[in-house]
């Protein structure tokens, strides 16, 4: 507390909002375990329809994981030079993550393509309903960190690296590496977890 | 094309039912009427300035209050018309209600007075007092507050739209169980009305939880440890801990429940795999821990109210807050005792059983605490006292009785009986309702400058009293005799109509205790100078709150108390208080963010509800433009220096004294009679003379 006096007020907003987006998170973790736990009920309900091992295609979902913990290792990068004050830096490590993000979003979005194409969709099963809304949901947050990645970094190139954009982007890296972790929750589920 | 432009919307939707034209008119007819008034008053300008875009905690906590207040109406009449239909509906008699209409009265009490009363309530006294407790100036983030609220009003807006705009409301009871609710059963709008009016508040709550966690743990005065924290805060700490664990299971359920109606999934369905016991599962495990978010705040606040009135410090303050703890931990365990009758193994009934008993200690550990601290206190019977010993009867009948309903194989003769009704509603209303209408009188001078009328609140306190007794111990025979809940029609010769005829009476006279509020309310109002409290500290209290004036500057305190004990200002008070040296403050400047997200949010929803797909993506692209907008905004503070805070707390002393010196002393709080007589007179007054001309 005595600290908490010295700090002065920028420090302590900035150290506020660092605390209440790691509480954010956690709320969006406990989202993610609802489905999760929706997932191991429903994963063998497949109503007459496929089950993963039918479906899933291990190499690809290895590619994406590839991608996304890739693109977390260049987000540290980022944050590491916007540290440091280097906006180029910052530019090109967040401008990899961003690519790397997308590949990985495509790879999600070709899965959901041949799995319709083959006939079977949310409607299918309860096991499909499931899957769509897990995988789904991370993909939908994965669009929304591309979006904010993309917005931060033209404020970036705009405004400079201040204060207030070193913050931003490491609330941001935070989300990110959330969202690979939570990841390599479903790779593990999900995906390996359909042949054992 | 018209189905493009406007969805499943069609004149088909528009009221015609008689409840719904009349909700219409009325709804209209007030609208029209208050734009009226507020044009006539010039004060469009004031209340936008002032109130809408306000980010001070003490404004949001008093539109709160407002709108639940509101709320608190429009859900007790949907209570006495329950009440009216099941004393009538006997034998030929249909009542003068179709079992439909009675299935969405009944669903649409349990939403509002859960999520738009209580809730309301316990968020609007957390936004005022926690700050002000803590020694805190604002919020952590006081744009996430606005936003919040306005997203709770969003709901609110969204819970009533049938009325409106007609359609109709969900038929299936408070929680929609599956698979009665999916689209299979219900293809009506209703419970897409329910789905996204609790989506939008309740990502409102989970919000408002984020900010006042990240206040209490980040904001606190220099020296107030957790262990020196007031217990309200303390109770608002858990309950905000506990929201940010359950709610974010409402949404994601909300949203399941929203893909299997609207996407043909097959999540809670009876056919394609689907389990509709999870959604019962899923429901019930925010479900019951949002009894307690409910719960814990009013705790904190007996506490508080118990410590002043004893005129002594808590008695085993670390008990006391343990025993707070204990219930938020124990409450995230007990879910399945809602449906033991699931057919769950004995051994998973049995857990939960015990895990339902247990929670009777920690309670049962503060019930202690209080009783401790009365002893041997010099005790105060103001009605804030009144209200805290009236929840001290009621609620232990109720939590007893849920002792009883732990036990499964009493719980199988139970289940879904009047039994049960009567048992929740001793705990939400005996503990929640009771605990905020105890609050709100003792913190009412903090919050108005003035005390409420003593003796109207006494009189409003007995008949609350009574009449939920009257009420709700018929319930309690009712339910032993067999009679379940929701029923619409019965038979004479089941011998229940006397009990329902009572509990009918029961609750006109709890109406009549929510008409005395309102009484003694404008009476306080009246005799506002008589109860004027220049001294910011009316009941010799001990905490922060009562060390700055009532009603508290905008900025909350001119300096940030240093604490060093429990009840800071107890200690203060004995110690002598300091001048202040003026210092520049920094104020966060108001934002309509919040306004225009939250109409964006609603508009999301209405588009979902009647299948208005332009509508959801232009208004999801307007909400995401406004964050962006909000977070890359820079200029979001302001700063009063140290001269303008002089000036301003000069300016207020003067007032206070004006206040002070011109106040006319009546010789006590006026009676029902004289209020009745004065209203009069004034009315009389205003009719002979012509008055609304000058308004």
């Amino acid at each position: 507390m005595v600290a908490h006096k010295q700090m002065d007020h920028e420090e302590a907003a900035n150290d506020r909002v660092m605390f209440g987006f790691w509480v954010y998170l956690m709320t969006d973790l406990l989202m993610f375990a609802v489905l999760f736990a929706v997932y191991a009920v429903l994963k063998d309900s497949t109503a007459g329809g496929p089950a993963g091992r039918d479906l899933f295609r291990l190499p690809l979902a290895l590619q994406e994981t590839l991608l996304l913990l890739t693109s977390s290792f260049t987000c540290g990068l980022g944050m590491i030079a916007a540290r440091q004050g280097n906006k180029r830096q910052v530019l090109g490590w967040f401008g990899a993550t961003f690519i790397l993000g997308l590949a990985f979003l495509s790879l999600e979005l070709i899965e959901f393509a041949e799995i319709i194409h083959e006939g079977y969709t949310w409607q299918t099963s309860a096991f499909l309903s499931a899957f769509f809304s897990l995988v789904g949901t991370h993909g939908l947050h994965i669009t929304f960190g591309l979006l904010w990645m993309a917005i931060t970094l033209w404020f970036v190139v705009k405004r400079g690296l201040t204060n207030n954009m070193v913050r931003k982007l490491a609330l941001l890296s935070l989300f990110w590496h959330f969202l690979d972790i939570v990841w390599i929750f479903i790779f593990t589920i999900v995906y390996l977890g359909a042949f054992v | 094309m018209k189905e493009l432009l406007l969805g499943k919307l069609d004149g088909q939707a528009l009221p015609h039912e008689w409840f719904t034209i009349l909700g219409s008119i009325t709804f209209i007819l007030a609208t029209i009427a208050t734009i009226i008034l507020i044009t006539r008053l010039k004060r469009w300008k004031w209340l936008w300035n002032e109130w809408l875009t306000s980010v001070d905690p003490k404004k949001i906590g008093i539109m709160y209050f407002i709108v639940g207040g509101f709320m608190l109406v429009r859900g007790g009449i949907d209570a006495i018309m329950i009440w009216l239909q099941q004393a009538i509906s006997v034998d030929g008699s249909q009542g003068y209600l179709s079992a439909d209409h009675f299935q969405q009265v009944f669903t649409a009490h349990g939403n509002i007075m859960v999520f738009f009363v209580a809730m309301a309530f316990i968020f609007g006294l957390i936004n005022y007092i926690v700050p002000l407790q803590i020694g805190a100036r604002d919020l952590a983030s006081p744009f996430l507050n606005t936003l919040g609220f306005w997203l709770y009003v969003g709901g609110v807006v969204m819970v009533n739209m049938f009325f409106l705009l007609g359609g109709e409301y969900a038929a299936t009871g408070w929680l929609a169980v599956a698979p009665l609710s999916g689209k299979e059963f219900s293809p009506g709008v209703g419970v897409d009305y329910w789905i996204w009016s609790l989506q939008i508040s309740g990502v409102g709550t989970t919000l408002a939880a984020i900010n006042f966690i990240m206040t209490i743990l980040k904001m606190r005065a220099p020296g107030m440890t957790l262990w020196k924290m007031p217990l309200f805060t303390w109770g608002s700490l858990c309950s905000m801990l506990m929201a940010v664990t359950v709610f974010p299971l409402l949404t994601a359920t909300l949203f399941l429940m929203f893909f299997d109606r609207y996407l043909g999934m097959h999540f809670f369905t009876t056919s394609g795999g689907g389990n509709p016991m999870m959604y019962t599962n899923l429901i019930w495990m925010w479900g019951h821990p949002e009894v307690y978010i409910l719960m814990l705040p009013a705790f904190g606040a007996f506490s508080e109210i118990v410590s002043t009135f004893s005129r002594k410090s808590i008695a085993s303050y670390t008990s006391n807050v343990l025993g707070m703890i204990g219930v938020s931990v124990f409450a995230l365990s007990v879910w399945l005792h809602h449906f033991f009758t699931m057919g769950a193994s004995a051994n998973v009934n049995a857990f939960f059983g015990v895990m339902t008993m247990v929670i009777a200690i920690p309670t049962a550990v503060l019930f202690f605490s209080w009783i401790a601290t009365m002893y041997k206190g010099r005790i105060r019977y103001d009605t804030p006292m009144l209200w805290f010993l009236g929840f001290v009867a009621i609620f232990t009948i109720g939590g007893i009785a849920g002792l009883l309903l732990a036990i499964p194989p009493v719980d199988f003769q139970l289940h879904n009986s009047l039994f049960l009704v009567a048992h929740f509603h001793s705990n939400v209303i005996g503990g929640v309702l009771f605990g905020i209408f105890a609050g709100l009188a003792y913190w009412f001078p903090k919050i108005s400058g003035y005390r409420l009328n003593e003796r109207i609140g006494r009189y409003a306190f007995w008949s609350w009293i009574v009449g939920f007794l009257m009420a709700f111990v018929p319930m309690y025979i009712l339910g032993l005799m067999g009679a379940t809940r929701r029923l619409d029609h019965y038979d004479s010769s089941t011998g229940w109509q006397p009990f329902y005829v009572m509990s009918l009476m029961g609750g006109i006279i709890i109406m009549v205790g929510v008409a005395l509020q309102l009484v003694q309310i404008v009476a306080s109002f009246m005799q506002k100078r008589r109860l004027h409290d220049s001294t910011g500290d009316p009941w010799n209290g001990r905490t922060l709150e009562w060390a700055v004036t009532s009603p508290p500057p905008s900025y909350n305190f001119t300096v940030i108390p240093e604490v060093s004990s429990r009840d800071a200002f107890w200690k203060m008070k004995q110690h002598g208080l300091r001048r202040p040296v003026y210092e520049d403050i920094r104020m966060p400047r108001n934002t309509g963010s919040g306004i225009y997200i939250s109409i964006f949010a609603f508009l999301v929803g209405f588009g979902f509800v009647w299948e208005i797909i332009w509508l959801v993506v232009v208004s999801l692209i307007a909400i995401i433009g406004f964050v962006i907008a909000r977070t890359f905004d820079e200029d979001i503070e302001y700063t009063l220096t140290a001269a303008e805070v002089e000036k301003l707390e000069l300016a207020r002393e003067k007032k206070n004294h004006a206040h002070y010196a011109h106040g006319r002393v009546d010789a006590e709080d006026m009676g029902l009679r004289e209020f009745v007589v004065t209203v009069i007179k004034w009315v009389l007054d205003v009719i002979k003379n012509r008055r609304w001309r000058t308004w």
